[in-house]
C-alpha cells in the first residue's frame, strides 16, 4: 500500500491537527495516518506495520510560497520536518516538535498553524505561506521590517514564528490592539524575553500595513 | 587577567594569554555613533531566514543521530543489545559503550573524569546508547529498538536528603561534592549589636535554561579532519574540550557557531551529544545532524540548581546592617557541576556589613548535573537577601529604599578592594525617582485599604553581578579597504545580546565610517581569532576594548601612510571621521580612501588585543529593579503592572539592543519568580514530570507587562576598560523575583519564601492565612 493511498482523504480533513488526529485514532494509529478513519476502519485491529511499513513514501503536492511541489513522504513525517529537511525552507524553526512553542508557524491557508503538528499529508491542496514567502524579493516585507526596527528578537530563533503569527493577526485584524496583539502572539515564545519589542514591532507593522 | 582564568565560564578550558596591546587609548570624551540606537547588524538575517543556525544545515549525504538515554534516575546498565536496530531501515552507525572508537573515551564533569558510556547511570537521561540513520524519525525507531536491561538503584532526588543516612551513595565518594565558607568579621558581635535580629528559611527551585534552538550540532569528517556546526556561546571552547576528549590536533577540530539560538549558560561547552555526533559520523562515513528533542533538554543539559537557605541578619534602628548569617544547600546533580557555586555573593558584596557568614554545602542527587545560568547562584540568593532586607526596614519602621540607601558599600568587600565604579547608589536612587516609588506605595497602601478583593504592591531589589568586567584574552583584527569599507574578525560569538551590532559601533566610532560598511566575521576557529565564550556578561568589556584596539592600529598605518601624501610626521597628524587632517595646517587634509599606499596595497590590516583590568579593582554592574502588581485575593492571579530596572553597566553601546536585554532579564527573572520549577518525582520514581513547555511554564506574553522600563545609569569608567563598558546580560536578571516579592507582601502581607509563587501557591497562602 502506499501510492495508491495517497488520494486527498487527507486534504479533506482540514484543521485536524497531528495531536487531534492521535487522541481520535489512539496511538497505535500514527503510522496509518494517511488517509484517517477510513483506512484505519478497512483495516481492522492490524497494527501499524501490518498497514503500511516504515520504508514506504508517498508522493505528495505541497503549495508553498505560492509554488507547487511534489514530495516524497513518510505519512509520519510533519509539515515541519518536510519544510526544514527535506524541501530547505529552514525559515521556519523547531523549538519542540509538540506544540508548544510556536517556532514553527507557518499560514496554512492564512491562519498561523504550528508545522510540528500538521503531517504533510494533511497540508495538501493548502496553501502554505512560510518566512521565506513574505519576502518581496530580497526585501523585507512590512511585519519583518516593523520587527529589524523595533528590535524584537535576540538570538531569533523564535522570530520566524513570532513574524508568521503577527502577519496572520495583522490579516484578520488590520488594526489590533494590545490585548489583541498579546493573545495573537501567546502561542509563540520568546525564551530570550523580547515580547515588549514584539509587541511594538506589532504596532509599528501595523501601522506600515494601513499606509 | 585573573577573572577569566577563575570564572564559572572558562572552568576547565586552558585559556592562552593575550600579548600586552600596547598603549591604550585615550576614554572617549564624545561619541557619535556609540549610544545611539541601531538596527542590528545581522537583523535582516534574522527576520528573513537567511541566517543559517547550527541545526538549519544540511550537507550533502548527511544523515540524523539519535541518542538512547536511562529512563530511571539511578541503574546499573546490564544489558544493551543492538543487533536488531542494525539492521533497521536506514540505520548506518550504532554506538555503545562497547564500540571501539567509544571504549576508551572519556567525558568530564568539573573536575570529575569518568567513562563516556558510564554503565552506571546516575541521572534519568544518561545516555546509553547512540544511532544515525537517513532520517530523524528512522534513527528514533532504531533507538527504540535497542534492548536494554538495567538494574535499577535507589536514588535520592531531593537535595534535602541527599545527605541523610538512607540515602544512597550516588558515587563512592558519598554526596557531598563540597563545602564553601566564608566570614569576616564577628557574626556573633554583630547580633549582639543590633536592635532587630530576623531569620529565615528560603527555597527555590531548579529552573531549566530550555533556549528556544534545542541543543545539538551537525558533525562532519575530512578524513582526520573534524567540523562541528555547533548551536554554542564559544566556538572555541568547543574545539578545546572537543580536541582533548577526541585527541585531535586542535588544528583538525573546525568548530562553525556563527548563529545560535539562545543558551542563557547551558551551551558555554559542548555535550556530550557533540561527541556522539563525531563518533556517529566516523562509523558512518557520513555527516550527522544531531538535534537534542525538547524532552532531552530538559533533562540533560543543565539547570539553575534548587536552593535551601537559611539567613540570619541584624540591623540598629538607624538602619544599620550588624551582621549577615548565611547557610545554603544547593545540588549539583549527578555529578559535580556548581551545585552552591556564587550562591552566596550576594550576601558578601552587595550590602555594608562589618560582620558576614557564608556556608555552602553542594551535594549530589540522582538528576541531570547542572550548568551555569544566567548571573548563576545570585537570583536564589537575591530572593533571600532583597526579602530579608524588607522585613527588617518594616521592623524598624524605615522605607526599604532607605534601608538599602544606608548600606551602601564603599569597596567590593567580598574581595576587599576598591571597585573602579560603583552606581547602587545611583540605581536605587534614580531608579527609585523615575518609578515614582514614594508614590506608588503611598497609592498602593490607600487602594488596598478600600474593599476590593484586587490587591496591589510595590516592590524592589537591588544586586552586584560577581564579574561582568571582562578581561583577556581576547584578539581581533580588522581590515580597512581601499574603498574605505571594512571587515572585522573575531572569534566571539552573538549569543542575540546583539554583540556583533555593538562591535560594529565601536569600529565604526573609530574609524569614522558608518557601521553598514563594517562586515563581521565571527564564530570560527578556523577564520576568526581566540575568545572566550559569550558567558558571564563579559562579552562587550571584553570585546569591545578590542575592537578599539584593533581599530586604532589600523589607523596608525593609515596616518604613516598619509603622512607621505600630506607631507606632514605622522605624529602631527589627527584623525577626524573618514579624513587624516593636520594638526597645525587644517588644510592639510585627506581623506582615508585617498590616501596614495592604501590605494596601492589595497588594505591595511590591525590587530588589537585586549589589554589587563586594573590591578587590585574590582569592576563589576550593579542594578535595581522596581515593580508594581496586582493580586487577585480570591483567584490567586497575578497580574505585573509595570517594571523599571535601573542598571550601572557602565557606557551604553546601542541603547536599542541594551533595553532589549534589560526587558529580556526581567522576563527571565518572572520566569524564576513565578512560573518556573523543575519537578521531579522525589518520593516514588525520582523522575522528571516536566520534561516540557507544556508542564514546565515559561512566562508567554500575557504573562509579561506592557509597561517596561530601562534607565541606564552611566557613570564613566576608563579605569575599567578602554570603551567603560561593563557587562549587562545578568545582572538584569539577579533582583527580579525578589523585588516580585516583595512586592506581592505588600499586596497580601504575606512573605513568599518559597520560589516561584504562582497562582496554585498563591491560593494555597491566601486560604491558609482566611484560616489562620
Ligand atoms: S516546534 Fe512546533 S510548536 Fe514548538
Ligand atoms: S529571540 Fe531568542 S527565543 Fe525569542
Amino acid at each position: 500500500m502506499g501510492a495508491q493511498n495517497s488520494d486527498n482523504n487527507a486534504a479533506k480533513r482540514e484543521g485536524m491537527t497531528r495531536r487531534g488526529f492521535i487522541q481520535a485514532m489512539g496511538t497505535g494509529a500514527v503510522g496509518a495516518s494517511l488517509s484517517g478513519a477510513a483506512l484505519a476502519a478497512s483495516h481492522g485491529n492490524e497494527p501499524p506495520e501490518k498497514i503500511l511499513s516504515a520504508k514506504d513514501t508517498v508522493k505528495i503536492h505541497l503549495h508553498i510560497n505560492g509554488a507547487d511541489r511534489a514530495v516524497l513522504v513518510e505519512p509520519r513525517w510533519t509539515l515541519l520536518y518536510v519544510l526544514r529537511e527535506v524541501i530547505g525552507l529552514t525559515g521556519t524553526k523547531e523549538g519542540c516538535s509538540r506544540g508548544e512553542c510556536g517556532a514553527c508557524t507557518v499560514l496554512v491557508d492564512g491562519i498561523p498553524r504550528y508545522a510540528c503538528m500538521t503531517l504533510a499529508v494533511e497540508a495538501q491542496n493548502c496553501h502554505i505561506t512560510t518566512l521565506e514567502g513574505l519576502m518581496q524579493g530580497e526585501e523585507l516585507g512590512p511585519v519583518q521590517t516593523a520587527f529589524v526596527e523595533e528590535d524584537a528578537f535576540q538570538c531569533g530563533y523564535c522570530t520566524p514564528g513570532q513574524i508568521m503569527s503577527v502577519h496572520g493577526l495583522l490579516e484578520k485584524t488590520p488594526r489590533p490592539s494590545m490585548d489583541e496583539i498579546r493573545i495573537g502572539v501567546s502561542g509563540n515564545l520568546c525564551r530570550c524575553g523580547a515580547y515588549n519589542n514584539i509587541f511594538r514591532a506589532a504596532r509599528n507593522a501595523a501601522e506600515r500595513k494601513i499606509k | 587577567m585573573a577573572e577569566q582564568k577563575n570564572s564559572y565560564y572558562t572552568q576547565g578550558l586552558s585559556v592562552p594569554e593575550t600579548p600586552a596591546p600596547g598603549e591604550e587609548p585615550a576614554f572617549w570624551k564624545q561619541t557619535h555613533v556609540v549610544g545611539k540606537r541601531l538596527p542590528r547588524v545581522d537583523a535582516y538575517e534574522r527576520v528573513s531566514g537567511a541566517a543559517v543556525y547550527p541545526s538549519d544545515i544540511t550537507l550533502p549525504n548527511m544523515i540524523y543521530g539519535a541518542v538512547l538515554r536511562c529512563p530511571h534516575p539511578h541503574a546499573n546498565v546490564t544489558k544493551v543489545d543492538v543487533s536488531r536496530a542494525k539492521k533497521m531501515p536506514g540505520v548506518r552507525a550504532v554506538i555503545t559503550g562497547q564500540t571501539p572508537e567509544a571504549k576508551k573515551l572519556k567525558w568530564k564533569y568539573n573536575d570529575y573524569s569518568g567513562p563516556l558510556f558510564d554503565t552506571h547511570c546516575r541521572f534519568e537521561g544518561e545516555a546509553v546508547a547512540a544511532v544515525a540513520a537517513d532520517t530523524h524519525f528512522q534513527a528514533w525507531d532504531a533507538v527504540r529498538a535497542i534492548d536494554v536491561a538495567y538494574e535499577v538503584l535507589p536514588f535520592v532526588a531531593d537535595h534535602n536528603k541527599a545527605l541523610s543516612d538512607d540515602a544512597p551513595d550516588i558515587h563512592d565518594s558519598g554526596n557531598l561534592v563540597g563545602t564553601d565558607e566564608y566570614e569576616r568579621g564577628d557574626v556573633a558581635r554583630g547580633f549582639d549589636a543590633a536592635d532587630v535580629v530576623l531569620e529565615q528559611e528560603y527555597h527555590t527551585q531548579s529552573e531549566l535554561h530550555t533556549p528556544m534552538e534545542l541543543h545539538g550540532c551537525v558533525a562532519g569528517w575530512d578524513k582526520d579532519r573534524l567540523t562541528l556546526w555547533e548551536s554554542t556561546q564559544g566556538v572555541y571552547a568547543v574545539q578545546s574540550e572537543i580536541a582533548e576528549i577526541l585527541n585531535l590536533p586542535l588544528s583538525k577540530v573546525r568548530v562553525i557557531g556563527h548563529y545560535m539560538g539562545g543558551g542563557f549558560g547551558s551551551k558555554l561547552k559542548p555535550g556530550k551529544y557533540t561527541v556522539l555526533a563525531a563518533l556517529l559520523a566516523r562509523q558512518s562515513g557520513r555527516p550527522v545532524k544531531l538535534i537534542l528533542t525538547r524532552e532531552e533538554t530538559y533533562l540533560c543539559t543543565g539547570n539553575r540548581p534548587a536552593s535551601t537557605m537559611h539567613l540570619k541578619a541584624g540591623v540598629k534602628k538607624d538602619g544599620t546592617l550588624t551582621a549577615c548569617d548565611f547557610t545554603c544547600t544547593g545540588p549539583s546533580g549527578a555529578y559535580p557541576a556548581g551545585g552552591t557555586a556564587l550562591v552566596d555573593w550576594q550576601i558578601r558584596d552587595l550590602y555594608a556589613c562589618d560582620n558576614v557568614r557564608c556556608a555552602s554545602k553542594d551535594v549530589y542527587i540522582n538528576a541531570g548535573p547542572a550548568r551555569p545560568f544566567r548571573a548563576p547562584g545570585h537570583p536564589q540568593a537575591s530572593w533571600a537577601l532583597e526579602q530579608m532586607m524588607d522585613d527588617l526596614a518594616d521592623k524598624i519602621g524605615m522605607d526599604p529604599v532607605a534601608l538599602r540607601l544606608k548600606n551602601i558599600p564603599e569597596i567590593s568587600q567580598g574581595r576587599n578592594q576598591p571597585y573602579t565604579t560603583t552606581g547602587l547608589k545611583q540605581c536605587i536612587e534614580k531608579g527609585a525617582e523615575q518609578f515614582g516609588w514614594k508614590k506608588a506605595v503611598e497609592r498602593a497602601k490607600a487602594h488596598n485599604q478600600t474593599d476590593t478583593h484586587i490587591k496591589r504592591g510595590v516592590g524592589m531589589g537591588a544586586c552586584v553581578w560577581f564579574v561582568g568586567g571582562g578581561g583577556p584574552p581576547s584578539t581581533v583584527i580588522i581590515k580597512l579597504f581601499r574603498d574605505g569599507s571594512v571587515n572585522l574578525n573575531m572569534g566571539a560569538s552573538d549569543i542575540g545580546t546583539g554583540t556583533k551590532t555593538v562591535m560594529a559601533m565601536v569600529a565604526a566610532e573609530e574609524l569614522g565610517v558608518a557601521p553598514e560598511v563594517i562586515q563581521i566575521e565571527h564564530a570560527d576557529t578556523e577564520t576568526t581569532q581566540y575568545a572566550t565564550p559569550s558567558g558571564g556578561s563579559k562579552t562587550v568589556p571584553t570585546e569591545s576594548p578590542t575592537v578599539r584596539n584593533a581599530a586604532i592600529a589600523v589607523k596608525r598605518q593609515l596616518l604613516e601612510m598619509a603622512s607621505e601624501d600630506l607631507n606632514v610626521p605622522a605624529s602631527d597628524l589627527d584623525y577626524e571621521g573618514a579624513q587624516i587632517i593636520s594638526r597645525n595646517d587644517k588644510n592639510k587634509r585627506i581623506k582615508v580612501t585617498d590616501v596614495s599606499r592604501l590605494k596601492k596595497r589595497g588594505v591595511v590590516v590591525g590587530v588589537g588585543y585586549r589589554g589587563p583590568n586594573p590591578p587590585k579593582k574590582s569592576v563589576n554592574p550593579f542594578a535595581a529593579q522596581f515593580c508594581e502588581l496586582a493580586v487577585n485575593t480570591k483567584t490567586g492571579e497575578m497580574q505585573i503592572l509595570r517594571f523599571l530596572s535601573a542598571n550601572d553597566s557602565g557606557r551604553v553601546l546601542d541603547r536599542l539592543t541594551y533595553d532589549n536585554q534589560v526587558f529580556g532579564g526581567i522576563v527571565m527573572g518572572i520566569g524564576f519568580g513565578m512560573t518556573e520549577f523543575r519537578q521531579l518525582d522525589a518520593r516514588q520514581t525520582g523522575r522528571l514530570c516536566n520534561r516540557n513547555w507544556h508542564d514546565y511554564k515559561l512566562p508567554t506574553a500575557l504573562d509579561v507587562p506592557v509597561d517596561m522600563e530601562s534607565l541606564p545609569i552611566e557613570i564613566d569608567d576608563p579605569e575599567a576598560n578602554n570603551t567603560g563598558t561593563k557587562g549587562l546580560g545578568e545582572p538584569v536578571t539577579i533582583p527580579t523575583a525578589a523585588a516580585i516579592a516583595n512586592a506581592l507582601f505588600m499586596a497580601t502581607g504575606i512573605r513568599f519564601t518559597r520560589a516561584p509563587v504562582n497562582p496554585i501557591e498563591m491560593r494555597r497562602h491566601l486560604t491558609a492565612k482566611k484560616e489562620g
